[in-house]
């Protein structure tokens, strides 16, 4: 038993060097699911009718289809059509696509939260559809939206996984490379395991502090 | 009545198909104080909104400031920043302090760079004795204290008209009284006011003109004393006995409150 966890232990810098590109992955594709939503957002709440639907079929169509499709799509699909990417974009480029469509959806249900009145205030005063969304919607959905949010990159980070599918050198895939020539599955893929679950559980750990970071100052007098 | 500042004329509005408003005519002048009184549901709250437009009118004219709000091609921006408008609560936004409440506004909708914009605040915030407030946060102040903010903004937008909807009814009784008086000391100013209340301490003290409506329609109006010592029709005269009972209520249970 010792000697298997001092394997474990023994794996665990090389599988370190597969973990940073697991965060490249997770990160960049969260940022550009978070670009994206923001566009997306306020089409979905306030556009009219034909371009609402475009952004509700968007964040249906990504929301019902399984991510390793859309990743094989995006990767050996898109070179029939001219677009050629590496691996590394197709996958941040997949996840991002696909989580946009989930940061929009958490996004959504955040501005539902915000009273009525808010939006006829910030009308009343003067205010362009766009500066409503810029200076009073999005600022109070975000931080309301923060442990939703952070949910989504502890999400991320695990289903990142999917891009050792296309031979993305990331944890689990240098994983499966220390497994060809070791053998030890069992031992290998418990250390990859242990480190998806400490880094989640640190970002997990981050978000509670971001939430109070964020929270609305006097908001907890409100909802005690 | 020369030069009016609104003028109201049969005016209609629907929510689906309920008729809320079944033609209305009302005129404010320049400096007049008119108070809208009401049972719930006779259109008070709607006919304000219809007049910057927040509740789209389906008939009627309203021409604001020499304006046609219902113009087909009136730019409702800039009518509605000529207005400040007062709702009966959340009209603060919480996620900025009280001093970017007021700054935001004049910065992005009348363009005022940011260091005259904090002066102009702080010294309306000074006025109206809220200064200490300025760098907390609305959900960190009372409910009378967020109104009282709320008019202090509306108020540094320089409107033209201030329109107050029921700023005194969702708060508790004994912060009513607060915002009653810088009410009170609005109006002395000589700004040209549309309220709706149902506080008779504030029609007695400030207004010049009490309107009444029922079932979508102004059905009295005139000066506070002739209307409230001697109203016309039953239904007025039912409403103002309603309001009085309530009134009365009120003051029991602030009292209970406060011992």
């Amino acid at each position: 038993m010792s000697e298997a966890l001092s394997f474990i232990l023994s794996v665990i810098p090389d599988l370190a060097r597969g973990l940073w590109t697991t965060l490249q992955i997770s990160l960049s594709s969260f940022a550009l699911g978070m670009a994206l939503a923001v566009v997306l957002l306020p089409l979905r709440v306030f556009a009219p009718l034909p371009v609402s639907a475009i952004a509700r079929g968007y964040v249906e169509l990504f929301r019902g289809t399984p991510l390793l499709v859309q990743l094989l799509l995006i990767y050996f699909g898109l070179p029939s059509l001219g677009i050629k990417l590496d691996a590394y974009t197709a996958c941040v480029l997949a996840i991002g696509l696909n989580s946009a469509a989930y940061q929009c959806e958490i996004l959504r249900s955040a501005v539902k939260g915000i009273p009525e009145i808010q939006f006829l205030a910030a009308e009343s005063l003067g205010f362009s559809t766009a500066q409503t969304y810029r200076y009073v919607v999005l600022p109070q959905a975000l931080r309301v939206a923060v442990p939703a949010l952070v949910n989504e990159l502890v999400t991320l980070i695990k289903e990142s996984s999917l891009a050792s599918v296309l031979g993305v050198v990331e944890l689990t895939r240098r994983g499966e490379y220390l497994v060809a020539y070791t053998f030890r599955a069992l031992e290998v893929y418990t250390a990859v395991a242990l480190i998806y679950l400490v880094v989640c559980s640190l970002a997990s750990q981050a978000a509670r502090h971001l939430e109070a970071k964020f929270r609305i100052p006097g908001y907890e007098r409100v909802s005690a | 009545m020369t030069d009016p500042v609104l003028i109201v004329e049969g005016l209609r509005a629907s929510y689906g198909k309920h008729e809320v408003l079944r033609g209305v005519n009302l005129r404010v002048g320049r400096g007049e104080k008119v108070v809208v009184m009401g049972p719930s549901g006779s259109g008070k709250s709607t006919l304000l909104k219809c007049i910057v437009r927040l509740v789209k009118p389906t008939a009627g004219r309203v021409v604001l400031d020499g304006d046609d709000v219902t113009g087909d091609h009136v730019d409702i921006r800039k009518v509605r920043a000529k207005t400040g408008f007062v709702f009966q609560q959340y009209n603060l936004f919480p996620h900025m302090t009280v001093l970017r409440n007021l700054t935001l506004p004049l910065e992005v909708v009348k363009k005022v760079p940011k260091k005259e914009a904090e002066r102009r605040a702080m010294e309306i915030l000074r006025e109206f004795g809220l200064e200490e407030f300025a760098h907390r946060y609305p959900l960190q102040l009372s409910g009378g204290q967020q109104q009282r903010v709320a008019i202090a903004r509306a108020l540094l937008m320089d409107p033209v008209l201030l329109l107050l909807d029921e700023p005194t009814s969702a708060l508790d009784p004994e912060l009513r009284l607060e915002v009653l008086e810088m009410l009170i000391e609005v109006a002395k100013q000589g700004r040209s006011m549309l309220i709706v209340t149902h506080e008779l301490d504030f029609a007695k003290a400030a207004a010049d003109r009490i309107a009444l409506m029922d079932g979508g329609v102004i059905i009295e109006e005139g000066e506070p004393g002739e209307i409230l010592s001697n109203p016309k029709s039953e239904r007025a005269r039912k409403f103002l006995v309603e309001i009085e009972v309530g009134i009365k209520n009120l003051s029991a249970s602030a009292r209970s409150a406060s011992t």
